[in-house]
């Protein structure tokens, strides 16, 4: 017997909840008790008084799934709004990594070279080492990081991706 | 503004939430509440002899009563024990607020004895849930809980309440009425949608009215208008478990339960149905079968308070939010503003006839054993005219319940739907019992079933409950067994009631009556027997042992597949069938 795969899509959700304690765990424990895919999740406080957060969350899953995964997140008491970006049409999509890459000699002048053409910013430099911060759309993220493997790659940190709509409409 | 410990003010709370029965059990992290509870004027505490009952009662209490039951237990095993009757309330949409003891704040986090992480058990299994560590939140925290427990889809709220809080002081005013920031069900349905529902009614040649337990759960009301409803669109109405007694069986227009050991006729009327009205029910796997046959010809319109349980298994054509009685409320005052005449409907109710000659619900009757069927039959004769309200533990008794008990009114027809918890009939027929003191109240149970928590004798014992329950004992888990004789050439693995107590003696031990009733002269005598007595009775009647429930559609088949007769049994599945539950 044969388990079937769906077709699946990328979505960019973004999730306006009350900013109380167990919140992420009820988002997050609601995706895995059905069985729903998260890439990336991104939350913190977005509001003057410490009462509201912005949740952004990439999914993958097949049409029918993500209309349920919307209604399933609305059901949830603290949730305010739930808005699905990649519907609703244009929007950024922004990833920040921190990059840390050693060597010397020619990898080093390499690497800086690199980072120049990506944009990425020296935050940290020792003899051997610099740290990068670099943003943009993950796969430049992506395609960054492959690059500083061949020159010192240690260490990565990313955010997971942060997204809004385009125009001056809010989501 | 004076002073109250954190237990008055829940206690305080909860009379000003007009709450009068708790179904509880003590312990060390709810001392200070039980204190504050102790000889209280108003609130009426009812000792259960394990937590999980006390949920099934509060379950029962809420579904007979229309009023949210509560529930107070202590932290770790308390919590932990009444996390299967909170997941039932979920599934099935009762209101219901428990309260749990916590240790202190100061302990939490720190393995401490009798400490379970309650809030993280609980998320997923209530509609809401709070950990309260602020005192001077307590009050506002209990109100907003009943709030959402009781409004919109209902659902269970755990309210999670550390030791220190209960002590600690803080001040408490009753709240005006709940603006939530987030949580605002919609009530009334969109006019032009429910326009549109009128005129796709209107149109129908071959309408079904598919209704479901958020009939029941709109209150009385509801049911009345839906046979308002059915009379002036004459269209057959049939119902899932949940919503059975929403529409009077008695009713021409009535079709039995559906899915899968529904009847034939409203099966093969879904089957064949040009427009299925679904109202305050889920398409749930047990309603639909094979989901890609599912009523292929009909449009769909899908009347619901909660928007994720639309278009999830089934997609429909018109998606109404609205709470269903409100929908059927405008329903009946727009047919009726057009002066709409009742659809001929005479070809279609022709075609229903014939399905309806399958008497699907026959069953073969012998003259040494008690058909379980008949048994069933002999109790609703006896009783129809008293009003019942019945309960039934889980398996085949309670599908032979839903089909041959026939139910007239709401509120009367208690049964663990979604989950399917065996244990749950005998404490919601006591948290009825509470509800409504001069009622009868049934307990269909199996001999398996009623064992999970047969430990509540006690506690109908010591409230002088009169509840009845009636055992259909085969000595075996029933369904367990049907379908190893269906998917696994009849080996029985571990399907026999083995050891079984003496029900007898065990209903005399604990204080009630036993009958036993074994030949099938001795049914109606038995339950007349049963039925003068004006304390609990337990009935062990002893019913034909290898009875199976039929009709049938088998797990993954269509609704044009039912099995009706065991004679149509195969014996063996293929491994996609075997996947299915």
């Amino acid at each position: 017997m044969h388990i079937k795969e769906e077709q699946r899509e990328r979505h960019t959700l973004a999730v306006i909840v009350d900013n109380e304690p167990g919140i992420l765990a009820r988002i997050a424990g609601m995706f895995t008790a059905r069985g729903y895919n998260i890439e990336s999740l991104t939350v913190t406080d977005i509001s003057a008084d410490d009462l509201v957060s912005r949740i952004t969350i990439v999914t993958t899953a097949s049409p029918h799934v993500m209309e349920q995964i919307i209604a399933q997140l609305e059901r949830l008491v603290p949730v305010h709004k739930v808005t699905d970006l990649t519907v609703l049409g244009e929007h950024v999509e922004r990833e920040l990594a921190l990059v840390k890459v050693a060597g010397k000699g020619e990898h080093r002048i390499e690497a800086l070279r690199l980072a120049d053409v990506y944009r990425a910013r020296v935050v940290d430099a020792t003899i051997e080492s610099f740290v990068f911060e670099v943003t943009g759309g993950s796969e430049k993220i992506d395609k960054f990081v492959e690059l500083m493997r061949e020159v010192g790659l240690i260490e990565v940190a990313r955010t997971g991706i942060v997204a809004i709509a385009r125009g001056k409409e809010a989501a | 503004m004076t002073q109250k410990s954190g237990a008055d003010i829940l206690v305080e709370a909860l009379c000003d939430l007009g709450v009068d029965v708790v179904f509880g059990y003590p312990g060390g992290a709810v001392l200070p509440i039980y204190d504050a509870l102790f000889q209280h004027p108003r609130i009426r505490h009812i000792l259960v002899r394990h937590e999980q009952a006390a949920t099934h009662a509060a379950e029962g209490y809420a579904r007979a009563t229309g009023k949210p039951g509560v529930v107070l237990v202590t932290s770790g095993p308390g919590a932990t024990n009444a996390v299967t009757g909170i997941t039932d309330a979920l599934m099935d949409s009762i209101p219901m607020v428990v309260i749990t003891g916590q240790v202190p704040t100061t302990l939490i986090g720190t393995d401490a004895f009798q400490e379970a992480d309650t809030v993280g058990i609980t998320r997923h299994c209530t509609k809401h849930n709070y950990l309260v560590k602020n005192p001077d939140q307590l009050g506002n925290v209990v109100h907003e809980a009943f709030h959402i427990a009781t409004s919109g889809r209902p659902g269970p709220v755990v309210v999670d309440i550390p030791k220190d809080v209960q002590v600690a002081s803080a001040k408490y005013a009753r709240p005006g009425p709940i603006r939530h920031k987030t949580y605002r069900p919609a009530l009334k349905a969109d006019k032009a949608q429910i326009e549109t529902v009128i005129d796709m009614l209107a149109e129908a040649e071959r309408p079904i009215l598919y209704t479901g337990g958020g009939v029941i759960n709109a209150g009385p009301a509801a049911s009345q208008i839906l046979r308002d409803l059915a009379r002036i669109t004459g269209a057959p109405v049939t119902s899932t478990l949940m919503g059975l007694g929403a529409f009077p069986a008695s009713s021409d227009q009535w079709l039995g339960m559906l899915g899968m050991h529904g009847t034939y006729e409203a099966n093969m009327a879904m089957n064949k149905a040009d427009l299925i009205l679904c109202l305050g029910a889920r398409f749930d796997d047990r309603v639909t079968g094979r989901l890609d046959a599912f009523s292929p010809e009909s449009k769909k319109i899908h009347i619901d308070i909660d928007r994720s349980s639309v278009n999830k298994n089934v997609r429909v054509d018109l998606a109404v939010i609205a709470d269903v009685g409100h929908a059927l409320e405008d329903m009946v005052r727009i047919w009726k503003s057009r002066q709409l005449a009742r659809p001929d409907l005479g070809e279609w109710w022709r075609r229903i006839e014939g399905w309806r000659q399958t008497r699907c619900l026959d069953f073969p009757e012998t003259a040494d054993a008690i058909m379980p069927q008949r048994a069933i039959r002999a109790l609703w004769e006896a009783t129809k005219g008293k009003a019942p309200i019945v309960s039934t533990e889980v398996g085949q008794h309670q599908m032979w319940a839903a089909q041959h008990f026939g139910f007239e009114a709401p509120n009367k027809w208690l049964t663990s739907g979604g989950l399917g918890t065996m244990g749950y009939g005998l404490p919601a027929a006591i948290g009825a019992q509470l509800g409504n003191p001069g009622a009868l109240v049934i307990d269909i149970a199996g001999e398996a079933s009623i064992q999970m928590n047969i430990q509540e004798m006690a506690t109908a014992a010591q409230y002088r409950l009169p509840v009845k329950v009636f055992i259909l004992n085969n000595e075996y888990m029933g369904m367990v067994r049907q379908w190893q004789e269906l998917t696994y050439s009849s080996r029985y693995s571990e399907s026999y009631s083995n050891s079984l107590p003496d029900f007898v003696k065990l209903a005399e031990a604990y204080g009630w009556k036993g009958i036993r009733i074994e030949a099938p002269g001795e049914l109606d005598d038995g339950i007349a027997a049963m039925l003068a007595h004006d304390g609990p009775v337990m009935v062990d009647c002893r019913v034909a042992k290898l009875a199976n429930c039929f009709p049938m559609i088998p797990s993954g088949a269509a609704h044009t597949e039912m099995l009706l007769q065991a004679n149509e049994v195969s014996g063996t599945m293929d491994d996609e069938a075997k996947a299915l539950v």
